[in-house]
């Protein structure tokens, strides 16, 4: 119960496109078409929940060690080394998935979303399913932001918007109409 | 020759705020500009801390340029990225320990804030290291102004108070609240689009005009 919990409020109270602000250069770059909000949305659902069980050892370790200081550096690294194996090991044996996949996996190290849950997770001390729950809810939640971003862009691209606007102002403002539907989440979970 | 060097050093710090800046005209780096904005001084504490990250880790890629192979740079960048981001945020624990507890999170997660490991791919690894030194600070204080600006704004509108100080009671909630991040940025990079619209057609209209002059010239 507990764990469903951890997921629903990663998921839509905290989620995080629209509270915590994490993830937001993908957010508004791969937003322009459904298909590759779906792609990059499993990407980061993937990369997030394994990353944040490896994270949670080696946070293990850095601590019996003493050496809490230096979590960013090993934790970006640790990332940055696992997406760059992950797209290895997918070219090889799924090039199709490579093909529909492939292209999202770099961009993935640089989203601040998977650093930001790995050290939240650490400065909240949570439990190794913990952990992993928090993970998969907000990638989840991250997931279905970006869908649901990209399908109204995809209508907002045969409106005629005013010169000033078009672009980043109109998706910005989009965003925050959004972010004020999801405040209507805010306590459900304590 | 002294001259052109100094214009061209000049130049290299000011595109960084005007042509090229990165919040309104780049739209990177994102995420921290929407989070910590919800008081102008929070803006510049971040922006600050991005400053001296950005011109360090410019500065260092510069110097290491050349003897970096090709294909391991981008992962050299990052580690020379989060040692300094490292020893910023120890120095914030240190020295200012209520900034530090506000902008929370963000500080270690300028590691990957894109304006960074942007500048160090796009701009130090290709030039001399004052170039480089000079852009970093010049992109660091653009993204400042962006971020002191938008937090001005949010703080006026939400709080009635600016930099701390009480200003009036009308308070619009809202703009402290997420939504109002994403909102009044979105305007704000209208507003600034607006300008740029306004100049170019200003730019077009005077050089038609020339050209009418010279084709009279000619005729003449």
């Amino acid at each position: 119960m507990k764990l469903v919990l951890i997921v629903i409020s990663a998921m839509f109270v905290n989620n995080f496109v629209f509270s915590r602000f994490l993830g937001i250069c993908p957010y508004l770059g791969v937003s322009k078409k459904i298909d590759s909000a779906v792609g990059m949305g499993l990407a980061v659902i993937f990369v997030m929940t394994v990353s944040a069980a490896i994270a949670w050892f080696l946070d293990q370790i850095l601590i019996s060690l003493g050496l809490g200081f230096l979590r960013t550096i090993v934790f970006i690294l640790v990332i940055a080394a696992f997406v760059q194996f992950i797209e290895l090991f997918i070219k090889k044996n799924n090039p199709s998935l490579y093909d529909s996949l492939g292209i999202y996996l770099p961009l993935i190290t640089t989203n601040c979303a998977i650093l930001g849950l790995v050290l939240l997770n650490s400065m909240l001390k949570l439990g190794f399913l913990a952990a992993v729950f928090n993970a998969l809810g907000a990638s989840s939640g991250f997931a279905m932001a970006l869908v649901i971003f990209a399908a109204i862009r995809e209508k907002l691209e045969l409106y005629d918007i005013p010169k000033p606007f078009q672009d980043l102002s109109i998706a910005l403002i989009t965003a925050g109409l959004l972010s004020m539907a999801f405040l209507g989440f805010q306590g459900i979970v304590k | 020759m002294a001259d052109k060097e100094q214009s061209m050093a000049w130049y290299t710090f000011k595109k960084g705020i005007t042509t090229e800046n990165p919040t309104y005209v780049q739209a990177l780096g994102m995420c921290p500009t929407l989070a910590v904005t919800t008081a102008a001084i929070n803006g510049l504490g971040m922006g600050l801390a991005v400053v001296v990250v950005l011109s360090l880790s410019n500065l260092m890629v510069s110097l290491i340029r050349k003897s970096v192979p090709k294909d391991i740079r981008i992962p050299i960048f990052i580690v020379v990225i989060a040692t300094f981001v490292t020893m910023i945020d120890l120095l914030m624990h240190a020295y200012t320990y209520d900034l530090w507890k506000t902008l929370g999170i963000f500080i270690p997660l300028i590691v990957v804030n894109c304006i960074i490991l942007g500048r160090a791919e796009a701009f130090a690894s290709k030039n001399p290291p004052h170039y480089a030194f000079l852009d970093g600070l010049g992109m660091g204080t653009g993204f400042t102004l962006s971020l002191f600006l938008l937090g001005s704004v949010r703080e006026i509108a939400g709080n009635g108070s600016w930099l701390g100080i009480h200003l009036w009671n009308f308070k619009m909630f809202m703009f402290i609240l997420p939504p109002g991040a994403f909102i009044t940025l979105g305007l704000l990079a209208a507003f600034f689009n607006y300008i740029k619209i306004k100049r170019a057609e200003a730019e077009k209209k005077r050089q038609q005009e020339l050209k009418k002059q010279q084709a009279q010239a000619q005729k003449a």
